[in-house]
């Protein structure tokens, strides 16, 4: 990086005259790596506290203010051998750890009550059947009551919370049957007290509270985890652009800094990092990323440009809009809403079971009550039977039942290189039966490569890729790839819209278009073979060469796209590419039904349509073109590559170069949809047999507290299944480096 | 049975004082980095200083 980048808009400041930087921290493997920040950067002078939180891989770093620059703590990560990324937490990643720590704080209220709440409840239960007296027994039900009330009063607030959430919206869930099981085993508690009774049910209520909270601090803390990994992909992607100041002085600045009105140049071979006018200058921009068309399109003043094109072969000057504003993001922007809108509220499987449960259990218990009262039992005898049968089904292995799979499923995921962004996507998983792609960027790698490189002379080939390490031109890039030695050539001078030129040896070495290297007659015969390439020419003294570039299949896609065909799964294609450069790539993966050209609007037509002869569609997408087909679409995932908007609309996304975690994705969500009806089963046949012994009386606190723990940990631990054995047999499984899009430096 | 007067608060209140010392490492930010806590412990930069 010749120039350096300004991050102040990343600094903080704090009291007492210290600047504060957040980053996020690249290649970071093992421990001696904490050793190696911490001590580097507080070797630099006027670091106040350098900070490596090893879990997320983020570095806090604290100086006095105007003694560093943030570019300076930058460069020296960089020598230590650490590429580091400002990072800024995003607004929900902060409110998610606020709700962690809550959990965290109801979990250990209620682990504290349950247990001092059994430890009284065991000697009242050993003592019932030996010889305590009332007196004692009272006072321990008194403390346990004195411990359990404010203890649920606190520990339950997250179930209270989202069970009058759930009837404010007329709706029902899992926690509204909790929370009024809950409720009645306390009242009844406290009323036995009163009355000097036997048998109170303080223990179960807090021990139900604990299991609980258990399940769903897991749940949080996972989904914590893989967010905090996605938004530090996110900030490693660090994208830059070039203001230029009232002065006109160009600085090279992150793209946050960036703001509507700004002034940006782009340089030929550099990503647009964002949505803007063209000013002046003309060029070539390749939107493929964003629209999935890979021919290019000429731009001048006035023309519209997006974020993430790539400017092909002219400098350009644009003003930037706030985002939303051009005529293709503001039809993305629309069909969104509509998405959005139409998209019927898929029920989750645990609800829709609560919703039969809650009124069968209370039904229940009112059966019981009345036919206790007809066979000529008190009606104290009668209202405690049938609050008995209220919370022994309290739906303990219910609640967790489908929770811990998620847990368990989307830890598995997490390992194959998928993040989950909706926890109930596993459910919507399980049931696709239609995969749609998209063409560019989805089953083809984001970024271009050399087709013919077997055909070519392979020392011809050697000083092409070397030489190609001095350009900018994105074609160059691809053939830049294909380099063993990386180390430039000397004096390389650059020719804007032909080529590059070095003399090696005595020869002279060029590098650009055809006519630049006077090799028009075999390009010609070489781009008869394949229309849809780019050609490269090369040239050597006497020697010429040509290269064919070309968006490339992801490796796996063929192998990937038969096996999901072989399974029964029906693929198809929906490009917004020309026919032409969809036919071969659909030709090669053997998909029969596809279509190319599509607006974003025709991609959600193509869906409704599916979906009304009642198919479940899992749409693969990256383009900002996608984004409403991903909305729209039954399940969605989108590779780690595609535009902000397109992943935020997608349930799920996938790391690195393969489509393998497209296949292990709807393998883990089938495997999770069967153990959680496995859990549902279970609980089932649980208060299958619970609810008579309840009904008939037997069930006593004691029964009560082993029946419930017993079915939580049963639920449990066939929910630990749901790791599986797929990650076992995939050596390769480890998630290929990303390749930051850090073009534009 | 008088004992139990003294032993049940006693044992409340041994509770209670676990129950303040996790809320208070919570709020101390120990739980903010398991990983690294772990692997801190092998490293021996107090004897430099």
């Amino acid at each position: 990086m010749s120039e350096s980048l300004d991050l102040s808009i990343y600094v903080t400041r704090q009291g007492g005259g210290t600047a504060h930087l957040d980053l996020a921290v690249e290649g970071i493997d093992c421990a001696a790596c904490i050793e190696d920040i911490e001590g580097g950067l507080c070797g630099l002078p006027g670091i106040v506290d350098a900070r490596l939180n090893y879990t997320n891989h983020r570095l806090a770093v604290e100086w006095r203010d105007g003694a560093l620059s943030p570019t300076q703590v930058v460069e020296e990560l960089g020598r230590l051998g650490y590429r580091a990324h400002p990072f800024r937490a995003k607004l929900v990643e902060e409110e998610e750890t606020r709700r962690a720590q809550w959990l965290l704080k109801c979990l250990a209220v209620a682990g504290f009550a349950s247990m001092n709440i059994m430890l009284l409840a065991v000697a009242v239960w050993s003592g019932n059947v030996t010889d305590i007296t009332p007196e004692t027994r009272d006072f321990f039900h008194w403390l346990a009551a004195l411990i359990a009330l404010p203890a649920v009063a606190y520990a339950g607030q997250p179930f209270f919370q989202s069970a009058m959430n759930a009837l404010r919206n007329r709706r029902t869930n899992m926690d509204v049957p909790i929370v009024i099981g809950i409720l009645l085993a306390l009242s009844v508690s406290v009323f036995e007290t009163i009355n000097s009774a036997e048998h109170t049910y303080f223990d179960s209520v807090v021990m139900l509270l604990f299991f609980l909270l258990c399940g769903r601090y897991l749940d949080q803390a996972m989904r914590r985890k893989t967010r905090a990994v996605a938004s530090n992909l996110a900030s490693f992607r660090a994208e830059v652009a070039h203001r230029i100041e009232d002065d006109g002085e160009v600085v090279l600045v992150p793209t946050a800094a960036v703001k509507a009105g700004d002034r940006v140049l782009v340089r030929p071979g550099e990503r647009i990092a964002v949505d803007g006018v063209v000013l002046s200058g003309s060029s070539e921009v390749d939107e493929s990323l964003v629209t999935g068309e890979t021919t290019h399109r000429p731009v001048r003043a006035e023309s519209q440009v997006y974020a993430g094109s790539m400017n092909d072969n002219g400098t350009l000057t644009l003003r930037v809009t706030a985002a939303g504003k051009g005529t293709l993001l503001d039809e993305v922007e629309r069909l969104l809403e509509n998405a959005a809108a139409a998209k019927s509220r898929y029920v989750q499987l645990a609800d829709r079971v609560a919703k039969i449960y809650a009124p069968v259990v209370h039904t229940a218990a009112a059966v019981t009550a009345i036919a206790w009262i007809a066979t000529g039992a008190s009606v104290h005898d009668a209202l405690l039977t049938a609050i008995a049968v209220l919370i022994i089904t309290c739906p303990c292995a219910l609640a967790l039942a489908v929770p811990v799979v998620q847990v368990v499923a989307s830890g598995a995921l997490f390992r194959a290189g998928v993040f989950l962004n909706a926890g109930d996507a596993f459910e919507r998983l399980a049931k696709v039966d239609t995969i749609v792609f998209d063409k560019t960027g989805t089953l083809t790698l984001p970024t271009m490569s050399v087709t013919n490189a077997g055909e070519v002379e392979t020392s011809l080939l050697a000083a092409a890729s070397r030489l190609a390490l001095s350009s900018h031109h994105p074609l160059a890039t691809a053939v830049a790839q294909l380099a063993q030695d990386r180390r430039p050539y000397d004096d390389v001078t650059e020719e804007p819209g032909r080529g590059v030129r070095a003399v090696v040896d005595g020869m002279e070495m060029r590098l650009g278009s055809p006519a630049f290297c006077d090799a028009e007659a075999i390009a010609e015969k070489a781009a008869a073979t394949d229309p849809l390439a780019s050609v490269i020419a090369f040239s050597w003294g006497e020697r010429r060469s040509v290269l064919l570039v070309r968006q490339a299949l992801r490796p796996d896609a063929v192998a990937i796209v038969r096996n999901l065909r072989e399974r029964g799964f029906d693929c198809r294609i929906l490009s917004g590419d020309r026919p032409e450069a969809v036919a071969p790539i659909a030709a090669t993966l053997g998909i029969a039904t596809w279509r190319g050209g599509c607006k974003p609007s025709d991609k959600i037509d193509a869906l409704d349509a599916l979906k009304a002869e009642g198919r479940k569609v899992l749409m693969v997408g990256d383009g900002l073109n996608d984004a409403p087909a991903l909305a729209a679409a039954h399940v969605s995932l989108s590779p780690i590559s595609a535009a902000d908007l397109t992943q935020a609309h997608a349930d799920a996304v996938f790391l690195g170069d393969r489509l393998q975690p497209v296949q292990d994705t709807i393998d883990i969500a089938r495997r999770a949809h069967r153990l959680m009806r496995q859990n549902l089963g279970i609980a089932l046949v649980y208060n299958l047999i619970a609810v008579p012994l309840a009904f008939l009386g037997f069930v006593t606190p004691l029964v009560a507290a082993l029946a419930m723990s017993g079915s939580s940990t049963l639920v449990t631990l066939n929910a630990l299944r749901a790791r599986g054995r797929a990650s076992e047999p995939r050596p390769e499984a480890a998630p290929s480096p990303i390749v930051p899009v850090t073009q534009g430096a | 049975m008088d004992v139990l007067i003294y032993l049940v608060p006693m044992a409340l209140l041994l509770g209670l004082s676990g129950l303040a010392a996790f809320l208070w490492s919570l709020k101390n930010g120990q739980y903010d980095d398991v990983q690294g806590a772990a692997v801190r412990v092998l490293s021996d930069d107090d004897l430099r200083k």
